[in-house]
């Protein structure tokens, strides 16, 4: 193992931890708010993921520009899974809403692979294999979008919670849903427009991410527990956690893999979900401990 | 340990008990000392620490500094559980009723601790729901039951692992007054079986029927101690209840202490 | 999470909804080795009693303990992969290697139990933890030549009693509904125990359990034990069963949701309920796959359904039907 190779993996696990960071956003809004953990989180990029795969391959529509399709799309799905389904199975108790996400996940998962079978497919686009020149490394040009879009992302979202009086509304039913309730903020509104946001994030990340990668119906999995694992590290409910735990995680497997060997940079990032569980639960940004 | 002279050591013995959180202190320098059998309420302002200082010697909080000592054995810092098996236990104020269970299996729990067996612990349930009169209720799903009957169930369910001492968290808080007049005598009936009781009560018409010395916590701080009458007087209780100012107002304070 | 009926001292002579329905159970159990006759048949009700084994096994931690596990595969697959590489690797002898396996799972359960329960981890991070650790030895699984990698493990055939693999399938049949047997008498033994009571009482309540002098730690530390142990026969049988395993069998996320789904659908905390949901969901699942033509994923989706369905309607599961649940009143009753 050679320094000159630690950069580029650097540089490499930043842009995949990027991604992390985009689909970990939506799943950190909705644990701060709702403080549920959604286990359909992963189905639900899974889902977009196809969306903007059949936009490209039906339609012919670039995923970037999709964006604005799926983005608004989702959110009414997520708000109505939450307005519709989930808020209403779970009688409000924390172990129910955690199953009944998971049964959410059964569903989609499991009609994803009916309608749409296990095969692999990704998109077939020119600038894909671009690369941009960075001199210790080179990146492609669908990962450094990726990157960018994980900053302006997490940025939109602050500038939601924290300057709008929306974020207000929300931040209010966060720290305190009685008192919210008691001055006049519909909840059950609020908490399913939260979910609705954290879906249509979850949304604009596919598009982000097809270009760089695929989709199959066990992908949802796969990113579920990653997702988690960024979430916790970050902190629940903060959104620079999210981004620095997503960051931190895709470097944490790049290298893992680069002195490992690929599966045990898998360990390393479920190892370091395990330890922060144990030792550190809030993470490193976290307000709130379950 | 026993000192050597003429008196009985406590069984229950409390000297600069301090606990923070954050900028807080919530217990400052408490010292105390419950004598074996009788009944010791121990009452104050709300917010005045009571329920952290039963947290802090039922084991479910450590003292930042003190000495806590029950049975002539130091058990400040010591597992909530183990405790509860040297003889010291404890109700709470918000009553935590085991919701899916019924008022027997509830009670067997607690009996659990010194009764093996399933049959034992459950016929130790009854004798115990019989004790405090619940002895028509002991099928009843425990979530059904009205906030009375709650309260009894916690009393029945601690009573059941036969503790030595036992600190009673507002137990009469939400009770209608014949409520209240139908717990006293089965208090009193528990003292007089020769356990010995701490309670915090705001109930003040409880503390009148059943206390044999009372303690009162305002800020964290032990500022009297006596029987009712001799605390009711007391300025520094007073001016507690009713601010600054309010015993000179009142002439000196012969007016009795509302209840929080 | 979900409650248990109370258990009412009734008089041994009467014959309650409940108990119409063990005895009919139990008969209809005893009787299919004689009244099936296609081995599609025979295997499915081998595997649904393989699951109500595994379910009880969840049951024991997360009905009657409340703490779900969302990784129970992880000591189903330790148990499977113990008896595979015991037998293969090692040459053990067959029913020696089950023990042994049976021994690794439960090593599994308390320490997975040790780590999780010393931090205080409860509710949706216990819950993470056991998918995180049950992702960890999928991919050792796969990294590791012991368990032959990501190719999986293949045991000999050598039919016989001797090594626990049965000429005739009916065998197996009798072998699965011996452990549902154990794994129920575990769950009626939970339910008239000193430790089953203190471990409902700290689901119910953990302050008021340690109040009442209840040692929460051991109580849970020994009920992810037993439950592992329970979990890794079931992973042993498994072994037996197919003669072959893989990472993503023993150690994916599909035995773990198999392990949750049925407790779950059948009713949480209590004795049958993992039985009769695993029979429910597998009857229903075959329905679903029927009805659509044996498309892959039709009867997954349906399971999802049918959780969601009982967590909205029926939260104690399928015995809560008995309690005469009045579904259009409690749906709304329990809104906010």
């Amino acid at each position: 193992m050679s320094f000159s190779l630690v950069a580029p993996t650097v540089i490499n696990g930043l842009t995949m931890g990027a991604i992390y960071a985009l689909v970990a956003l939506g799943l950190t809004l909705v644990y701060g708010v709702l403080h549920i953990i959604n286990f359909a989180h992963g189905s639900l990029l899974m889902l977009a993921l196809y969306a903007v795969y059949f936009l490209h391959s039906q339609v012919g529509i670039d995923p970037y520009l999709a964006i604005p399709i799926v983005g608004p799309a989702f959110f009414v799905i997520g708000y109505v899974l939450q307005r519709g389904v989930i808020g209403r199975a779970s009688h409000g108790r924390e172990q129910t809403v955690l199953l009944v996400t998971l049964g959410l996940a059964l569903i989609i998962d499991n009609l994803a692979l009916y309608f749409w079978s296990a095969d692999t497919r990704t998109l077939d686009l020119a600038y894909a294999f671009e690369t941009i020149d960075l001199g210790v490394a080179l990146v492609p040009v669908p990962r450094a979008i990726a990157f960018a879009a994980a900053l302006l992302v997490a940025g939109l979202l602050w500038l939601v919670l924290d300057r709008t009086d929306l974020g207000k509304a929300i931040r209010a039913v966060a720290k305190e849903r009685q008192g919210a309730r008691l001055v006049g903020i519909n909840v059950d509104h609020i908490h399913a427009l939260c979910f609705g946001i954290g879906t249509a994030t979850v949304a604009v990340a596919a598009a982000i991410l097809l270009p760089a990668f695929y989709v199959t119906p066990q992908v949802g999995y796969t990113f579920v527990l990653v997702a988690f694992t960024t979430v916790v590290l970050g902190g629940m409910g903060s959104f620079a956690g999210a981004l620095v735990g997503g960051l931190l995680l895709g470097v944490v497997e790049a290298l893992g893999g680069l002195w490992f060997g690929e599966s045990l940079g898998e360990i390393a990032i479920f190892g370091l979900f395990i330890l922060v569980l144990l030792f550190r639960p809030t993470g490193l940004f976290g307000t709130k401990a379950a | 340990m026993a000192d050597g002279g003429d008196a009985a050591p406590a069984l229950l013995e409390l000297a600069g008990v301090s606990r923070r959180f954050g900028g807080l202190l919530a217990v400052d320098s408490v010292a105390l000392q419950v004598m074996q059998g009788g009944i010791v309420a121990l009452v104050g302002p709300n917010g005045a620490g009571k329920t952290t200082l039963f947290a802090l010697i039922a084991g479910f909080l450590k003292p930042d500094r003190g000495r806590i000592r029950f049975a002539g054995r130091d058990i400040a810092g010591l597992a909530p559980h183990l405790i509860c098996r040297r003889g010291l236990a404890r109700t709470f104020q918000i009553v935590q009723p085991f919701g899916a269970l019924s008022v027997r299996e509830n009670i067997a729990v607690g009996a659990h601790l010194r009764h093996a067996g399933r049959r034992a612990a459950l016929a130790h349930a009854t004798a115990m729901a019989e004790r405090v009169g619940m002895a028509g209720m002991l099928d009843q799903p425990a979530a059904e039951l009205t906030i009375a009957g709650r309260k009894r169930l916690e009393l029945a369910r601690v009573l059941a692992t036969g503790p030595r001492l036992l600190l009673l968290d507002e137990v009469m808080a939400g009770l209608t007054p014949p409520e209240i007049a139908a717990i006293v005598p089965v208090i009193r009936g528990l003292a007089d079986d020769g356990l010995t009781i701490v309670m915090i009560e705001h109930v003040m018409q409880a503390v009148a029927s059943l206390a044999d010395e009372v303690h009162v916590l305002n800020q964290g701080r032990l500022i009297a101690r006596g029987s009712l009458a001799e605390i009711a007087a007391d300025p520094v209780v007073v001016e507690a209840y009713l601010g600054h100012g309010a015993a000179a107002k009142l002439g000196g304070g012969t007016a009795g202490v509302g209840g929080g | 999470m979900v409650p248990t009926s109370p258990s009412a001292v009734v008089s041994n002579r009467v014959m309650t909804p409940h108990r119409l329905l063990a005895v009919l159970l139990v008969v209809t159990l005893l009787a299919v080795p004689f009244v099936v006759q296609s081995s599609f048949w025979l295997t499915f009700w081998t595997m649904t009693l393989l699951a109500a084994v595994l379910g009880q096994s969840w049951n024991i931690l997360g009905g009657y303990g409340g703490q779900s596990s969302f990784g129970h595969a992880a000591f189903f697959g330790t148990g499977a992969y113990a008896a595979a590489i015991l037998q293969v690797r090692f040459g053990v002898d067959a029913r020696l290697a089950a023990i042994a396996a049976i021994g690794f799972g439960a090593i599994a359960g308390a320490a997975i139990g040790m780590l999780s329960f010393r931090y205080g981890l409860r509710g949706s991070y216990f819950a993470l933890v056991t998918m995180a650790f049950a992702e960890v030895f999928r991919i050792i699984a796969v990294a590791w030549p012991l368990t032959g990698g990501g190719a999986g493990l293949n045991v000999p055939l050598h039919a016989g009693a001797a090594t626990l693999q049965f000429v005739d399938r009916r065998g197996y049949y009798w072998a699965a509904l011996a452990l549902v047997a154990i794994s129920i008498g575990l769950a009626a033994w939970l339910e008239r125990s000193r430790f089953g009571a203190w471990l409902v009482a700290l689901r119910e309540n953990e302050a008021a359990a340690q109040a009442l002098g209840i040692n929460i730690f051991r109580v849970k530390l020994g009920a992810i034990t037993l439950s592992a142990a329970l979990a890794a026969s079931a992973g042993v049988f498994y072994t037996q069963y197919f003669l072959y395993l893989d990472p993503g069998i023993a150690y994916g996320p599909g035995y773990s949701i198999e392990a949750l789904l049925g407790p779950i659908i059948g009713g949480t905390g209590t004795v049958l309920g993992p039985l009769i949901g695993a029979i429910s969901l597998h009857l229903l699942g075959r329905l679903a796959t029927a009805a659509t033509g044996g498309a892959p994923g039709l009867d997954l989706a349906f399971y999802g359904v049918l959780l969601i369905g009982i967590l909205a309607f029926l939260p104690r599961g399928l015995t809560g039907l008995g309690a005469g649940v009045n579904w259009p009143s409690a749906w709304r009753r329990s809104r906010g």
